[in-house]
């Protein structure tokens, strides 16, 4: 049963991998003319699928005596925490790091630790409120890559028998408006067919706490009580009211993945990263669509940046990629490659991204749906180093009543004690 | 268990090399004489030391040095990006006993442990017996209760997250095929430490089977055949003579289980998708508690290591009842015992 001790083991002979890595482009690094003319490693360390398998190459074809290693990550999860590894060490990390938008919540306040990629070359290449979120006084920390907006991805031939439109303008109509719009059809929908109209709270809890400015925490990243915290409670609240419409299912988990093939429910916020994981999960079924609407206006969730930590050799050289695989053409390619939706205002413009169908929602025309969703967020919400500490304690409180049965006001006393136990003061 | 057995009582490497380096030279003064006993005595001495150094040295620093460090961060402010800040010298232990959520782990863990190694000690004993006995393809069966623990800790947590999934789950549609309710794995805190600890048991019988199956082929047969013309049955003779040959065995299976067991984190941690031991904690570990401490968004390294710290001196504390309990069984003697 020495479970742990073998993981620690396996730990450290991945630390010593990484390690060697470094040693390597630290090695090329010495030699480093950056003129192009001397070679030049580059290790960019990225998780999922950004896309730039391709973009590498090319990279490498267009900069003779650059040669890009890629370090991927199979989990976001584990790239965080190779990342917080190596910013503690100082050492190991690859020269141009992605970074996932969640991220910067706690890594903005180590802002030395990154290079300030602030330049007047890439000003306005983004949506301003993707910059601003990787922005620490002045300080440009990441390039965005791709962005989140969030739709709503429905079963056409299930609201059908609810008698609601199954069709992808019809539903936007009946939609748009706020949450509680959202909610009411649900509950039409939910007492016609006996199907939960969402898969479950947690989800649903985060489109919704994604469009307040500041959740959590005040603008100087000062935590605010969660017993005074009223804009939370009322979304908690407000959840709580609909339980009943709920699928009470934790998304990933065993039994959210089964639901897609068993009808377990019919809508559920759908942002474009998420189309390929509904597909999988609910290959085979048919009537999946895509609307243009989302309740309350616009959301974000997910979305990541490339970051050029301070520890790297080649600091130029690896600004210098990270601005070229950030840049619309490449973000473009990015986008047919593994569906990136780009953060880029040229990019939402192009042909080639509004002009994108997916055959399997129905032939929706999800480039021009998302772009229209890109453009209508208005906020991105504030996260502070309390947020995912915070978040975690309300996510808890709606899964104790989602999933486990408990009592709303009594799992909200219980968040109300796990908060305190924080100690934020 | 055995050693008079097989063992002839002198060592012969020593003791020969002392004739040769005392009497083979006749020529040799008295003091040159003197002088090579006395380095052939050092050599006894010291040599055995110097062989086993290298895994000390390696203890130290590896394990010992990091343990300390580990008690030195606890008293500090230290956060895992920034490092080293104040001294808060206990505050961090006062901090992390004061949390509901340590007492959950503790909970937690024993249970888990419980749930995992009385049963894995049972079944192995059980296993290990029945292997022994005069089976065809023996080495097949040997190495087939081998298999689980080849797979790795992740892939078993996929397998096992197919079975214990709460609508879709294996185990929970089989219940309700036979009419009974099914169960809430990942809501109610007793059941979801048995699918745990089935995942524990699926990984770990088998190996521990193999050791004690060792154990019992070492038993002396002439014992069983005593007992046979004793007129002793398949029963007995388990119970009388298996069962208290095996004990230094099942100590020692005990010891790394409780070691291991305490410090649980894969399977927990696979449990869910989440990882945090669920919505109020049911399921998370010490181990899972220092790990959302330090590496969680607190980024809370003094609080780790201070969990850290209660956890090392709770498994001490088990230790010193374990070795206490390992002395009276050692005391009670079984048939032939040999103090090792």
């Amino acid at each position: 049963m020495t479970i742990t001790r073998r993981t620690v083991l396996a730990a450290s002979a991945a630390t010593a991998a990484t390690a060697a890595v470094a040693g390597c482009s630290s090695g090329g690094g010495s030699a480093a003319g950056g003129d192009g003319g001397g070679e030049i490693e580059l290790t960019v360390a990225t998780f999922n699928e950004f896309g730039y398998e391709d973009l590498f190459a090319k990279y490498e074809e267009d900069n003779p005596g650059v040669t890009i290693t890629h370090k991927k990550a199979a989990t976001a999860d584990d790239a965080r925490a190779n990342l917080m590894t190596g910013l503690a060490a100082n050492s190991g990390l690859a020269d141009v790091e992605g970074v996932e938008v969640g991220w910067w919540a706690e890594l903005l306040q180590y802002a030395d630790v990154f290079e300030d990629l602030s330049d007047p070359a890439v000003e306005g290449r983004w949506l301003d409120w993707k910059t601003e979120a990787a922005t620490v006084d002045g300080k440009l920390m990441g390039y965005g890559t791709d962005i989140g907006p969030e739709a709503i991805a429905f079963r056409g031939d299930l609201l059908e028998k609810a008698g609601l439109p199954a069709d992808r303008t019809g539903l936007a109509e009946l939609l748009t408006g706020d949450w509680d719009t959202y909610f009411q059809v649900g509950r039409q929908f939910t007492e016609a067919t006996g199907i939960p109209w969402f898969d479950g709270a947690g989800g649903t809890f985060n489109g919704m706490v994604q469009q307040l400015a500041q959740p959590y925490e005040t603008a100087d990243g000062t935590p605010i009580p969660l017993a005074e915290n009223t804009d939370v409670k009322a979304i908690y609240d407000h959840l709580a009211e609909y339980k009943d419409i709920s699928g009470g299912m934790t998304q990933w988990e065993e039994d959210w993945t089964a639901s897609f093939q068993s009808d377990g429910f019919a809508t559920m916020l759908c942002p474009p990263w998420m189309m390929g994981p509904l597909e999988g999960n609910a290959s085979g079924v048919e009537g999946w669509d895509i609307a243009d609407v989302f309740p309350g206006g616009g959301g974000n969730w997910g979305g990541s940046y490339l970051a050029v930590p301070s520890q790297g050799k080649n600091l130029e050289e690896a600004k210098k990629l990270a601005a070229w695989l950030t840049a619309p053409e490449q973000q473009i390619a990015a986008f047919q490659a593994v569906g990136a939706f780009p953060s880029q205002l040229e990019a939402l413009d192009a042909e080639e991204v509004t002009s994108t169908v997916n055959p399997f929602f129905n032939e929706a025309p999800v480039g021009e749906i998302y772009s229209e969703r890109a453009t209508s967020i208005e906020v991105q919400p504030f996260q502070g180093p309390n947020f995912f500490v915070i978040n975690t304690v309300v996510a808890d409180a709606i899964t104790r009543w989602d999933k486990d049965g408990m009592d709303p006001a009594e799992s909200w006393e219980q968040a109300l004690t796990a908060y305190d136990e924080l100690g934020l003061g | 268990m055995d050693g008079g057995r097989h063992r002839p009582s002198t060592v012969p490497g020593l003791s020969e090399r002392n004739h040769v380096s005392t009497s083979t030279r006749p020529a040799a003064t008295e003091r040159g004489a003197r002088r090579r006993a006395r380095l052939a005595r050092f050599d006894v001495r010291v040599t055995p030391y110097l062989l086993i150094s290298p895994f000390f040295l390696l203890f130290f620093l590896v394990g010992l040095f990091p343990m300390l460090y580990t008690a030195w961060v606890s008293l500090h402010d230290w956060d895992l990006i920034r490092g080293q800040g104040d001294f808060v010298g206990l505050d961090n232990f006062a901090f992390v006993l004061g949390t509901e959520s340590f007492y959950k782990a503790l909970r937690n863990t024993f249970s888990i442990f419980l749930l995992s190694s009385v049963p894995q000690v049972v079944a192995a004993i059980l296993i290990a017996y029945m292997l022994d006995a005069n089976l065809r393809a023996k080495t097949f069966w040997r190495m087939g209760v081998l298999v689980p623990y080849i797979v790795a800790p992740v892939a078993v947590a996929l397998i096992f997250a197919k079975i214990f999934a709460d609508d879709s789950g294996l185990v929970n549609n089989l219940l309700l095929g036979v009419g009974l309710p099914a169960v809430e794995w990942h809501s109610d805190a007793l059941a979801s430490h048995i699918a745990i600890a089935t995942m524990v048991n699926f990984r770990w019988t088998g190996y521990n089977a193999l050791i004690f199956l060792a154990a019992m082929q070492a038993i002396p047969r002439e014992i069983y055949e005593a007992a046979i013309i004793d007129g002793t049955g398949r029963m007995r003779r388990f119970w009388h003579v298996t069962v208290p040959m095996l004990r230094p065995t099942i100590i020692f299976v005990v010891i790394t289980s409780t070691i291991g067991g305490l410090q649980i984190f894969d399977e927990p941690r696979m449990f869910d998708t989440g990882g945090q031991g669920g919505a109020s904690r049911q399921w998370m570990t010490m181990t899972m508690y220092l790990y959302e401490l330090g590496w969680g968004p607190q980024l809370a390294f003094g609080r780790a290591s201070a969990v850290a710290w209660l956890l090392f001196l709770i498994i001490v504390a088990i230790g010193i009842v374990n070795f206490l309990i390992t002395r009276r069984i050692a005391h009670s003697g079984g048939p032939t015992k040999t103090s090792r």
